[in-house]
């Protein structure tokens, strides 16, 4: 899980950092560009949401501090670019976290999903971190030079992230009879929603050169989750994939509780700030 | 527990006078020294449940993490109960220089056997309160952890450095989310002195019993364990959160608190300690619900931890089956 390493890595990259290089106009995003960071911006910060609840829950301490961290970098990132997104629109990270519906909300499926059990949530994380691997990869040579240097950092952390994944899918998968069970379950439930992120839907092609087109992404993500899946004694799913559309807006039953959750304070007091 | 460690093993009190010479001269006790049953006893009781604490702790702050009022506000929540989780992890590394085991500590905790700090059985109900447990509690427990620093015993001093830093930072980070409630609307004003109002007498008894009825505090003080006295470390406390509290913009629920020229401190009314005692007894808003949510999350992870084990014997046995079969073929 090398090969990038000889990027220089942005470490200068907060949401701050961002808000102040946007204060000159010419570097606002255009619409085109701040809808793709958005989408990009929700996956995140949906699956930041979704780890934040294992957060005292994990079956280790130490996993306890593996979840939030992978939760933390995710955060990190959905705030990077849901600011840089929101600078086409004159809004705030905050505003398009937390006064959007659930309609408007561009992420995924795969994220929004349940964490379920730990195998569960090592499943989709696993999906997830495969599709960021490449995604960031192919980003930070973005001509866009602000989503390049959020990819370049982010690429770090989730090759971290696909490592911790790795790592438990190994050991559930070629653990004991019942975390085997457990784990190939967690695959069945998750691997319906891995074809979505590949799907082209959401890029025009006034983008070429800055964004990824999520379908050139496809066989090296499933190259690596099938070796990956064998190397662990488990098995490839073979269902169907879910119809998706998360970037327009179609969700599973999942997100609106998860939104009602996260919004419920800021929207009880409009206008406050934290 | 060590058996070589035991008074038994210091047939010529070789070990005792060592002891009391490292102690007298404000040195360090280490793992490998010779050290009082008793000091051994103790440390292992009040590390332990340190490091309970910091566990328990991370549930109430955890309340808020999904619904954190904003992205950066979540943020700097999930990295300071991600940091509660490490604090717990070197004070068990701590106690487990003194020879007992974490496992053993941990199943004292999810059993109710061991305590932790009386102040996690109080529940957050609103947002200021992630402001309150920063401003408050943390703010006490530095003032308790900080001479804790200079304790005897080498590896839990060290360990205190390290989580006195942290947890400075993040009290400053509970001020923050007060000082911006202060600053915003009524209802956020209101919200920020409720909450202050609740936590301002728990945070107090975080210092525990006054000193006239803490027994084991003498001889902690001589063992150079505790560096002050219970009621020092309260009283510089409120010497400290007056002025803070001016800053904010709230009142401290206290109608006797005010300066004494001549003592040079702020005098404050007595607390309710049948309310400390109470929470103490297991009566408290939470207790019923911290330990079986911690026991919870352990037994629903069990499968977990076995696979983990599983893996690790079979990657053991495999490397064992590929390893040379004579030492000499190993060079």
């Amino acid at each position: 899980m090398s090969g990038h390493s000889n990027r220089p890595i942005s470490t200068a990259i907060t949401p701050e950092s961002i808000s102040l290089t946007l204060s000159d106009a010419d570097a606002a995003a255009s619409d085109a560009v701040a809808r793709y960071a958005l989408g990009l911006g929700d996956d995140a910060l949906v699956l930041a949401q979704r780890l934040g609840e294992w957060v005292t829950n994990a079956p280790e301490l130490e996993e306890d501090v593996a979840l939030a961290n992978i939760a933390l970098d995710q955060l990190g990132h959905a705030r990077n670019l849901l600011t840089y997104a929101g600078s086409a629109w004159g809004q705030s990270e905050d505003d398009l976290a937390y006064l959007r519906g659930e309609a408007e909300f561009t992420n995924r499926q795969l994220f929004e999903q349940p964490n379920g059990d730990f195998a569960q949530t090592i499943a989709r994380q696993l999906i997830a971190s495969a599709y960021f691997i490449g995604l960031y990869r192919a980003l930070s040579a973005s001509a866009d030079p602000t989503l390049s240097a959020i990819a370049a950092k982010a690429l770090k952390e989730v090759d971290y992230h696909l490592d911790h994944s790795a790592q438990w899918l190994l050991r559930l998968g070629q653990g004991t009879a019942e975390s085997h069970r457990r784990m190939q379950r967690g695959l069945e439930r998750m691997w319906v929603f891995a074809d979505e992120l590949f799907d082209d839907d959401s890029v025009p092609g006034e983008l070429a050169g800055i964004a990824v087109s999520p379908s050139a992404l496809r066989e090296d993500a499933y190259a690596l989750l099938t070796r990956l899946i064998t190397e662990a004694g488990l098995t490839v799913p073979t269902a169907p994939f879910a119809r998706g559309g998360g970037r327009s807006g179609a969700h599973t039953e999942y997100l609106g509780p998860l939104l009602a959750e996260m919004q419920v304070l800021a929207r009880a007091h409009p206008g406050a700030s934290w | 527990m060590h058996a070589a460690h035991e008074p038994d093993d210091d047939p010529d009190g070789s070990g005792q006078r060592r002891f009391d010479e490292l102690i007298a001269a404000d040195s360090r006790i280490e793992p490998s020294d010779w050290m009082p049953a008793a000091y051994r006893k103790t440390l292992v009781r009040q590390i332990s449940q340190h490091a309970n604490s910091e566990i328990i702790g991370m549930q109430p702050e955890g309340n808020w993490i999904t619904r954190a009022p904003s992205l950066k506000r979540k943020a700097i929540l999930m990295a300071k109960v991600q940091d509660e989780a490490g604090h717990g992890l070197y004070l068990y590394s701590a106690a487990q220089t003194l020879g007992t085991d974490r496992d053993t500590m941990f199943e004292h905790l999810i059993t109710g056997k061991a305590k932790y700090s009386s102040i996690f059985n109080y529940t957050t109900p609103t947002w200021a309160d992630m402001g309150s447990i920063g401003w408050l509690v943390d703010g006490a427990a530095i003032c308790n952890q900080v001479p804790l620093c200079r304790a005897s015993y080498g590896p839990y001093g060290r360990a205190m450095v390290r989580i006195c830093k942290e947890e400075s930072f993040h009290q400053r980070q509970g001020f923050e989310i007060l000082l911006e409630l202060m600053r915003g609307t009524p209802a956020q004003r209101e919200m920020a002195q409720e909450s202050v109002n609740r936590w301002y007498a728990p945070a107090l008894m975080m210092f525990g019993p006054p000193d006239a009825d803490s027994p084991n505090s003498q001889q902690s003080m001589a063992w150079k364990i505790k560096r002050f006295s219970n009621d020092e470390l309260r009283q510089r406390f409120v010497d400290m959160l007056v002025p803070q509290a001016e800053i904010l913009g709230v009142t401290l629920p206290d109608p006797d608190l005010k300066w004494n020229q001549e003592r040079g401190h702020y005098d404050f009314g007595e607390l309710d300690w049948n309310e400390f005692t109470e929470v103490l007894a297991g009566r408290g808003p939470a207790n019923a619900i911290r330990v079986s949510r911690r026991r919870a999350a352990h037994e629903n992870g069990e499968w977990v931890r076995e696979a983990a084990r599983a893996y690790a014997d079979k990657q053991a046995s495999l490397a064992a089956a590929q390893a040379p079969t004579h030492e000499w073929m190993a060079s």
